[in-house]
């Protein structure tokens, strides 16, 4: 099955949960990464029971500091 | 008739031209009134095109000195300006590049107790988030929201950059993406990790474009969207990102009503 993680194809097996998602498509920092699905964002609480199918966009949006220093 | 001198049509010529925006645009931006937060990476390069655009009123906030570390990429400090208050660094530099503009200086530190009447010190019509932590970056956000202020947010670190333009009532606040804090020193800061000095110049200067092209009224904010850059693969993305129902601060039951002063992260690989 064919997903898109961030504008980019990606390959899966089967369908996943978001938690497992996050290991396979390497999610930097999965703890702290915004997950939008279908462009509606998943709650870190839904990670478990919410599930990455075919055809799926995906987007991990990641903190990002930085500036003044 | 115009009210611009015949330095200031000759000054802004090449504004003037354009029909988006003309004598009256001009004009728009010599009265318009944006609040910098954070006179570095980011801050530097989007208060030196706000200056040379002819923005009127200009107010820079930052309770540091310049820091021989800061010149890689912080290019409205100068090397002479080593250890001088950034703040007043920036009013120099803003002062020779053009007399038109008013520049309101802040030796501070954004905290709850004074990040409203700093925006409200001279009625800013938009600010630009150009600082370096999220305790800052949340306390600009939250105050925004509650002050009905718009305000560009962005961020950098290496090779990457993202920015997004909160509007009130017309689309998603930072929080509604990035609902809490990340603990202290879970995410780097440019300082731990290292940042390519031109990543400010890109981003801090897309941040005055949302600026003037909300003062001007021209064009399409990013609201709704994070714009993402990496300078690696030279490669921009626009993410679109609705408004979170939930959100804690600009949801439909906020749960969050007052500032917070979230634990500023410490200096622990300065020197």
């Amino acid at each position: 099955m064919k997903v898109t993680v961030n504008g980019e194809p990606l390959e899966i097996e089967k369908p996943l949960s978001v938690k497992d998602f996050l290991v396979v498509a390497k999610a930097e920092q999965p703890e702290y990464v915004t997950v939008q699905l279908n462009g509606e964002f998943v709650d870190h609480s839904g990670f478990e029971t919410t599930t990455v199918q075919d055809g799926d966009t995906i987007e991990f949006l990641y903190f990002m500091g930085g500036g003044a220093k | 008739m115009s009210k611009l001198t015949n330095e200031q049509l000759e000054r802004y010529s090449r504004h003037i031209i354009l029909k988006q925006v003309g004598g009256k645009g001009q004009e728009k931006l010599l009265g318009g009134k944006v609040l910098v937060i954070g006179t570095g990476g980011l801050g530097a390069p989007a208060a030196m095109y706000l200056a040379a655009a002819g923005v009127g009123t200009i107010g820079l906030v930052d309770f540091d000195v310049v820091d021989l570390s800061n010149l890689q990429r912080q290019i409205i400090h100068q090397t002479a300006d080593v250890g001088k208050p950034k703040i007043q660094s920036g009013k120099e530099t803003i002062a020779a590049m053009n007399p038109d503009v008013d520049v309101h200086t802040y030796n501070e530190l954004v905290t709850s107790a004074n990040i409203r009447d700093i925006i409200r010190d001279q009625d800013y019509d938009f600010i630009i988030d150009g600082t370096d932590n999220f305790p800052a970056k949340f306390l600009i956000n939250d105050a925004c929201v509650f002050e009905k202020k718009p305000f560009v947010h962005a961020g950098i670190i290496r090779f990457q950059g993202q920015l997004m333009t909160y509007v009130p009532g017309e689309g998603p606040c930072y929080r509604c993406v990035f609902p809490t804090m990340p603990p202290k020193d879970a995410v780097p800061t440019c300082r731990q990790a290292g940042v390519l000095g031109v990543m400010g110049g890109v981003i801090g200067t897309l941040q005055a474009t949302e600026a003037l092209k909300y003062i001007l009224g021209i064009g399409d904010l990013l609201t709704g969207y994070l714009l993402t850059f990496d300078a690696l693969k030279m490669n921009f993305r626009k993410v679109k990102i609705p408004r979170n129902p939930s959100c804690a601060v600009c949801g439909d039951h906020p749960t969050i009503t007052e500032l917070i002063d979230y634990e500023q992260p410490t200096c622990d690989l300065k020197k």
